[in-house]
């Protein structure tokens, strides 16, 4: 009874909010908003495209089989179902009966078309790899198979589409919502491949908007599109996507009420934004950290790099450089990635606690090496690319070392193409490096320390941790390749050719009448349901 | 004066295909390319793309194809930015950075040329101290930093002008103020030094002896004469600026030109790097001929032809 009582409490108190949020909510008369995407787009090609900017302007003007909810979980879109064998390799999707923004009917055979002519090799997609899940995707994508209709996605009729996977991929109900997978329009592309988008009169999408203007380099118009399925969820009449580059640009116009959000203010300027309350954080699934080529002495010894490792006060870099309220990293993938159990996170599981920072360890490791309180260790080189804020990264590392472990270390700085090329040579000691997600599983982090990867620029190779990686591409049962995944980064951890150090996190300045607009951890944006309060 | 004009439109050729071949050069020595990027492709992919942009023909035949393509006028595909050629990025950018350039030079001359004549004429005075302080600031603070201090003033506190953007008059005062602040004050410092040189000369104490007004003979004699230095400046400064200033447009967010010369460099972006710079180079070639011939029009005594012996 007792029980009872207070859960009936807590439901009262759940309703009083409720309705005290609702009733504060009044709608602006004018429903228009607008935000930064800080760069003139490379394409609007879904197919083609590969950053952040062009994935949010995509996913707003095109909709896939699924699309994401506020908790990040594939939610049905333009399929209304599906059924997936128990094999865990066939999808069958049921779809809507839906318009393209043109009226044009959207059928199965739009998806079958479109995804294939993604994964064609004159196409040149640079993302194609998010569709070589799909049976015989990679040998068609390669140019070794030469017949698309073996590729595994087929319009079995205008409203089912049959898709067979290589391997059970426990995530491809969410790559659904990935740019690459989106359908286009077979007319508009097969006039001009390659620059189809370019006239906004031929910028047929079926998501929730359509742009209406295109200034490049400057600004984007998007309204409405009448035609989307649930056009009465869209309740935006004009949204402005600015494509600025210059952040303390986006911020005057912030400030002087031009602009309503935008991304990675100055660093300077942001324990001021946070105490105006403009400031909101959202999860970003991406890691910072140092690589060590373990080809080159003294960083071939795992001792040193361990030594390295622990010997950096993350949590004071990250309060008195980076300023950003990012998270330490002592491990290597980030939160916000699914675990096996339903609804579990990954480093919640595995434990943000691989790494100890921990000095006297540290010194005793690089004595073990040969070189008690740094004696004898020859100057390291940290390499990175030029940028301000890494700038200050390396600088605080290099003081930490010196300070700590009593080793000399030097810095160098590369512009951005001839760092990258360092890094692929293993022309190096120490490098910054970053990574992003790309879609939401840990794989997305682990599969480049295998030894072929092309992003694994250290020179480190591990049989077993290989074995591991391709090794759960097999396996269907989520728990057990949640397991194998958790002793690769075991591995990687304990042989440590990265070194760890932050975990990302998206630095939105908004204002705060902005509601209903969802910003996922790989930096998207879904204005579909996004709203603007009344305000002065 | 036909010979001397064929002659100079064979040396833009010739200036074009030296700076084209020698930026085709630099540009392959550095590393990286316009497909490298952080996210390394598999080689399959980089494969695909490579075979799509001729990117695996050999230097040599990529040189040949893009020497044949620029004759028919034709600056090829950006690599950075898909669909679009270069032709679309200069047509797009160049009106823009244009039209701001335009204004700002403007504003340079009609600020500093009477600035300048100002201060000559009333020499070691005031004016003549106030205007040259000012010119030293004008010289020496860096664009970048005049544009802040404009947006912040006039855009952020004051609210009169807007922030950035392009598009209507309104937008075009700060940044044009921003692009015209070296110009005035080097036109100032330029025309004082030719001013005060002009005025100690032997014709013009003849002008004063003969009668004429001391306006008349600034105006007639002094200035004429003294603007020379200003036209010889205004050939590298036009092509200078009407083809963008990355800085300026990039604070002002303003969709000209100027940005394509660092970032196309930054992107490995290949067929941008070798248009912008060919257009630059063009441009500055053809803008030095129009300045030659102006001289011949301001002072007859300049003789583009030789004259027959």
């Amino acid at each position: 009874m007792r029980r009872l009582m207070s859960v009936l409490a807590c439901f009262v108190v759940l309703l009083m909010i409720t309705t005290a949020s609702f009733a504060a909510e009044t709608l602006a008369k004018k429903q228009e908003l607008s935000f930064n995407v800080g760069t003139e787009p490379e394409t609007l090609d879904p197919a083609k495209s590969t950053g952040v900017p062009e994935a949010i302007i995509e996913l707003n003007c095109f909709e896939g089989l699924t699309r994401m909810d506020e908790k990040n979980v594939p939610q049905p879109a333009i399929a209304e179902s599906w059924t997936v064998s128990k094999d865990g390799k066939t999808y069958v999707f049921k779809l809507r009966k839906t318009k393209w923004s043109n009226g044009e009917p959207l059928t199965a055979h739009d998806f079958e078309w479109s995804w294939k002519r993604a994964l064609a090799p004159e196409t040149a997609a640079e993302y194609a790899t998010q569709l070589w899940y799909i049976k015989n995707g990679q040998a068609y994508n390669e140019g070794e198979l030469k017949d698309a209709s073996k590729v595994g996605v087929r319009a079995v009729d205008d409203y089912t589409l049959e898709v067979v996977l290589e391997n059970p991929t426990t995530y491809f109900l969410q790559l659904c919502n990935f740019p690459t997978l989106m359908p286009v329009n077979r007319k508009v592309v097969e006039k001009n491949p390659e620059g189809w988008f370019q006239d906004i009169k031929n910028y047929i999408g079926n998501g929730p908007y359509k742009i209406v203007k295109w200034d490049h380099s400057a600004v984007m118009e998007l309204v409405p599109n009448e035609n989307y399925w649930r056009r009465d969820e869209v309740k935006l009449s004009k949204l402005t996507l600015y494509l600025i580059d210059n952040r303390q640009t986006a911020l005057s116009m912030f400030e002087t009420g031009q602009l309503d959000w935008f991304d990675d203010p100055p660093i300077s300027e942001i324990p001021r934004l946070e105490k105006e309350g403009s400031l909101f954080r959202s999860p970003y699934i991406g890691t910072y950290y140092y690589m060590f080529n373990v080809t080159k002495k003294p960083v071939d010894d795992v001792r040193v790099r361990k030594a390295l490792t622990m010997a950096i006060d993350r949590q004071m870099l990250i309060d008195r450089v980076t300023r950003g309220g990012q998270e330490p990293a002592l491990a290597y993938v980030p939160f916000g990635l699914a675990d096996g159990k339903p609804g579990a996170d990954f480093r919640t599981v595995g434990g943000n606690d691989y790494i100890k920072e921990n000095l006297a360890v540290a010194k005793k490791l690089l004595a073990d090496a040969g070189y008690p309180n740094g004696k004898g260790f020859p100057t390291l080189t940290i390499l990175y690319n030029t940028s301000e804020n890494h700038k200050k990264i390396a600088e605080a590392i290099q003081e930490m070392w010196k300070k700590n472990l009593g080793i000399n270390v030097q810095l160098t700085n590369q512009e951005w193409g001839v760092y990258l090329a360092s890094r692929d040579e293993l022309n190096y000691e120490v490098a910054r490096a970053g990574w992003i997600g790309d879609y939401m599983d840990p794989m997305t982090f682990l599969d480049m320390w295998t030894t072929t990867n092309g992003n694994n620029d250290t020179g480190w190779s591990n049989k077993t941790y290989d074995n591991l990686i391709f090794g759960s591409f097999k396996v269907a049962d989520s728990i057990a390749r949640a397991k194998m995944l958790h002793q690769a980064e075991d591995i990687l951890m304990n042989e440590m050719p990265i070194m760890p150090i932050y975990f990302y996190v998206n630095q939105n300045v908004m204002k705060p009448w902005v509601k209903g607009a969802v910003r996922s951890p790989l930096g998207f944006i879904d204005f579909r349901g996004a709203y603007v309060l009344e305000h002065k | 004066m036909g010979g001397y004009v064929l002659r100079r439109l064979i040396s833009v050729f010739l200036v074009v295909f030296v700076v084209a071949s020698g930026t085709f050069v630099l540009m392959h020595t550095i590393p990286g390319g316009p497909f490298k990027k952080e996210k390394a492709l598999p080689p399959a992919i980089q494969r695909n793309i490579e075979e799509r942009y001729k990117l695996n023909d050999p230097l040599w035949k990529q040189y040949a194809d893009y020497l044949k393509n620029l004759l028919r006028g034709d600056l090829g595909p950006s690599f950075k930015y898909l669909g679009r050629s270069v032709n679309d990025i200069i047509r797009d950018g160049f009106p823009v950075s244009a039209a701001l350039g335009a204004w700002a030079i403007l504003f340079a001359l009609v600020v500093g040329v009477p600035a300048g004549i100002i201060s000559a004429l009333n020499q070691n005075k005031w004016q003549d101290n106030a205007v040259m302080a000012i010119a030293i600031i004008g010289v020496s603070v860096p664009n970048f930093v005049i544009a802040t201090l404009l947006m912040y003033v006039f855009a952020v506190k004051l609210r009169w002008l807007p922030v950035a953007m392009w598009g209507t008059p309104r937008h075009v005062i700060l940044p044009m103020i921003a692009l015209a602040g070296f110009p005035a004050a080097f036109f100032a410092r330029l025309m004082r030094s030719s001013t005060l040189d002009v005025l100690s000369q032997d014709y013009i104490r003849t002008a004063r002896a003969k009668g004429l007004s001391w306006y008349a003979v600034v105006v007639k004699h002094v200035v004429k004469n003294a603007i020379l230095p200003v036209v010889t400046y205004l050939g590298p400064l036009v092509a200078g600026i009407l083809t963008g200033s990355f800085v300026v447009e990039n604070i002002f967010a303003i969709p000209g030109l100027g940005r394509y010369y660092v970032t196309s460099i930054y992107n490995r972006d290949y067929t941008t790097i070798m248009g912008v710079t060919i257009f630059y180079s063009a441009f500055l070639v053809l803008v030095n001929f129009l300045v030659d011939i102006t001289y011949g029009w301001i002072d007859p005594r300049i003789k583009l032809v030789k004259a027959k012996e």
